[in-house]
């Protein structure tokens, strides 16, 4: 091929005049980090199915950031978060976690809220070396993977066992209890490890789990189930599930005369319980969840919650608000945005006051941190006890 | 508490559940037995009927009496308007597209219900006081003695009209044999309007009972219902109104006695393996000798 001198020159001038026009279109485009902000990402179910608890994690992360650059900033940069919708899919999780990597180049990511969509993005943050915290995933798979405890991936809540852990605890120190008769939703993950960690730890403190009996999703009737359990007559029920079927079990367990103190966990944080079951039936139960608003300590962040977005918080706006903490925390200690270092410093988490109680992180990157046990008391909550779960 | 007064509960719980089976099966078969259609989308048509019922009882301050009727009207014509909708245009097409248009129209419901109520459960404000009969250490509540009782006075009505009125005996005809009706005069188009209008009023009821024994609806209560009412109704033999009762009240108390007495685990599954079992070796049916007695 023959090309004229000329031609050349001018392949030459286009070519440099389009790669310069990168480089110009990388600094304009707003893609690299100016030097006086941090980048993180948050990735979140704001469509979808579970959007709702999406968006009061996201509400409660916010708080804490704006509280953050209010006060200054931190290490003299402010914090700027980018907000990315997973429509509450796990595929479209992975989009956005790639999008808020390669595009917005974040140091860390918070979220999702689901288990499965934390799970999801796990591998393409921990090729990039992103750390990932995720705010309300509460099952063991999300930090630790085949006994391997993933690199970069923390959350900022506890685990479903230490629920397990803490109920058996209360129902043999408080309750007095010596049997106990476990029901779980067979439908769900959730549901039957807590049933396993309540029957292991109950039955390891000297009690004797008498009777187990499952129900699905969805289930209406309960009567024949709960009529078989009343002959166990086991001195506590553990019901670990939703609050859907909790509120029907309560109330058709009431009326069929069942009197025990009937226990859940944080399945049961929602007033619809007490809109199924009943006030006068919700009496003497108890359950263990991650605060009470009644709680002194917690009580500023209520205040400031209300105050920025004219409606209480729910447990996943103060779940938000603590992994908000919690990293704002961590940057600081790292004194630097390097991702790598502020995984070091989440990692080294301790003794830190969050909006709901006092964090450490342990080696399989779990925060051990207080579950409180609330008791429904003619239509109130009233917080029974504040239990530190041993860390492993 | 003793096994016999342990039996004895397990039979009341059985039976209250059973009502519910066998209001939701009377108009499977009611349908099946006059147009040859398994109405997938019966399950749905109960949970509209729980909504409007609900909103009855919330929106209009309507006590549960008038309640169940509003919702028995409403959901009676929504019934119709399905089958002028999606079934007439089909009704000489091959039996396998009718069936699956039932299909979407269950899926239509669910939906469509979730897009305008949202899929949060909801709760129906006490309507009746919460009775309780307490007989040595068996517990009836008021409100299983409420549902049986209207499955029998529905049941004797229903029966009433197919047996003794002129538009049952149309029924009866069209279900034997819908040509030979309509030579005879019989208005086809219109007993199969009844049947759907009658089928979907019986369901109302079932929704807006279960609701207030229950007490908690959503737009996908219906899936699991419909099937087990769908297995009631082969049970006693399907298109046999009698059938469709004592195949709701039988598959209530077997639930309740596997759930009692071998564990609640294995109550879905004896209830399908029920299923299997009649279209093994009596796809009739308990009642399926009386092919004569089909509406």
């Amino acid at each position: 091929m023959n090309f004229s001198k000329k031609g050349l020159r001018l392949a030459g001038a286009l070519l440099g005049t389009m790669l310069m026009g990168s480089v110009f279109a990388g600094c304009g485009g707003g893609n690299e980090a100016k030097s006086d902000e941090i980048k993180i990402g948050a990735n979140f179910e704001m469509t979808g199915n579970v959007a709702n608890y999406g968006n009061a994690t996201l509400e409660g992360l916010k708080l804490a950031i704006k509280e953050a650059n209010d006060a200054g900033g931190v290490n003299g940069k402010k914090i700027s978060l980018v907000e990315v919708d997973n429509k509450s899919e796990a595929s479209e999780s992975v989009n956005a976690a790639t999008k808020l990597i390669s595009d917005d180049k974040v140091k860390l990511i918070v979220g999702p809220a689901v288990t499965a969509n934390v799970i999801a993005e796990s591998q393409v943050a921990t090729d990039n070396k992103i750390p990932v915290l995720a705010p309300d995933a509460t099952s063991p798979a999300v930090t630790v993977e085949n006994g391997q405890v993933k690199d970069f991936i923390f959350r900022s809540c506890f685990i479903d066992p230490q629920q397990g852990d803490v109920m058996a605890k209360f129902a043999i120190d408080k309750l007095k209890a010596k049997t106990a008769v476990v029901y779980i939703d067979n439908s769900s993950d959730y549901s039957k490890s807590l049933g396993q960690v309540f029957k292991e730890k109950f039955e390891a403190a000297g009690g004797k789990v008498v009777m187990q009996e499952a129900f699905l999703q969805k289930d209406q009737d309960f009567k024949a189930a709960l009529t078989k359990i009343k002959t166990a007559n086991a001195d506590v029920i553990f019901i670990p599930a939703y609050y859907e079927e909790v509120g029907k079990i309560v109330k058709q367990a009431r009326e069929l005369g069942i009197t025990q103190p009937l226990l859940g966990t944080d399945g049961w944080d929602d007033f619809k319980v007490a809109d199924i079951a009943g006030v006068d039936a919700l009496n003497n139960t108890f359950f263990s969840t991650h605060y009470s608003d009644k709680d002194e300590s917690v009580k500023a962040f209520i205040d400031a919650f209300t105050k920025e977005y004219n409606h209480a918080p729910n447990v996943f706006a103060a779940l938000g608000y603590d992994a908000g903490k919690l990293l704002v925390d961590a940057i600081k200690r790292a004194g630097s945005d390097d991702p790598v270092k502020i995984k070091d410093a989440i990692a080294a988490t301790k003794e830190l006051q969050v909006g709901t109680g006092i964090i450490t992180m342990d080696k399989n990157h779990n925060p051990i941190k207080q579950a409180v046990i609330l008791e429904n008391k003619g239509g109130d909550r009233v917080m029974v006890a504040k239990i530190m779960p041993e860390a492993e | 508490m003793e096994f016999s007064q342990q039996l004895m509960q397990q039979l009341i719980n059985g039976i209250s559940l059973g009502s519910i089976y066998a209001l939701i099966a009377l108009g499977y078969t009611m349908i099946y037995g006059i147009i040859k259609l398994i109405n997938f989308a019966h399950g749905d048509i109960y949970m509209v009927g729980a909504y409007i019922g609900f909103f009855a009882i919330t929106q209009a301050n309507v006590s549960i009496f008038p309640a169940l009727l509003i919702s028995m009207v409403v959901t009676g014509l929504l019934g119709m308007l399905v089958e002028k909708l999606a079934y007439k245009p089909l009704r000489h097409a091959p039996r396998i597209s009718i069936l699956i248009t039932a299909i979407g129209v269950s899926f239509f419901l669910e939906y469509a219900s979730m897009y305008f109520v949202s899929p949060t459960p909801r709760t129906f404000p006490e309507v009746m006081g919460n009775v309780a009969f307490h007989v040595g250490d068996l517990v009836i509540n008021g409100q299983q003695l409420l549902i049986l009782g209207i499955t029998v006075v529905l049941m004797v009505i229903l029966t009433y009209i197919v047996q003794r009125t002129k538009l049952g005996k149309a029924m009866r005809a069209a279900s034997f044999d819908t040509e030979t009706a309509q030579l005879m005069g019989v208005n086809a188009d219109q007993v199969i309007s009844f049947t759907f209008i009658i089928g979907s009023a019986l369901a109302a009821v079932a929704g807006v009972l279960v609701g207030v024994y229950y007490n908690s609806i959503d737009p996908l209560m219906g899936i699991m219902p419909g099937l087990k009412a769908f297995v009631a109704a082969v049970l006693g033999g399907i298109g046999i109104l009698p059938g469709a009762v004592v195949g709701g009240l039988v598959l209530g108390v077997i639930e309740a006695l596997v759930s009692g007495f071998i564990s609640s685990t294995f109550r879905d599954a004896a209830a399908f393996a029920i299923l299997i079992l009649v279209l093994l070796f009596k796809p009739s049916g308990l009642f399926g000798k009386n092919t004569n007695e089909k509406v």
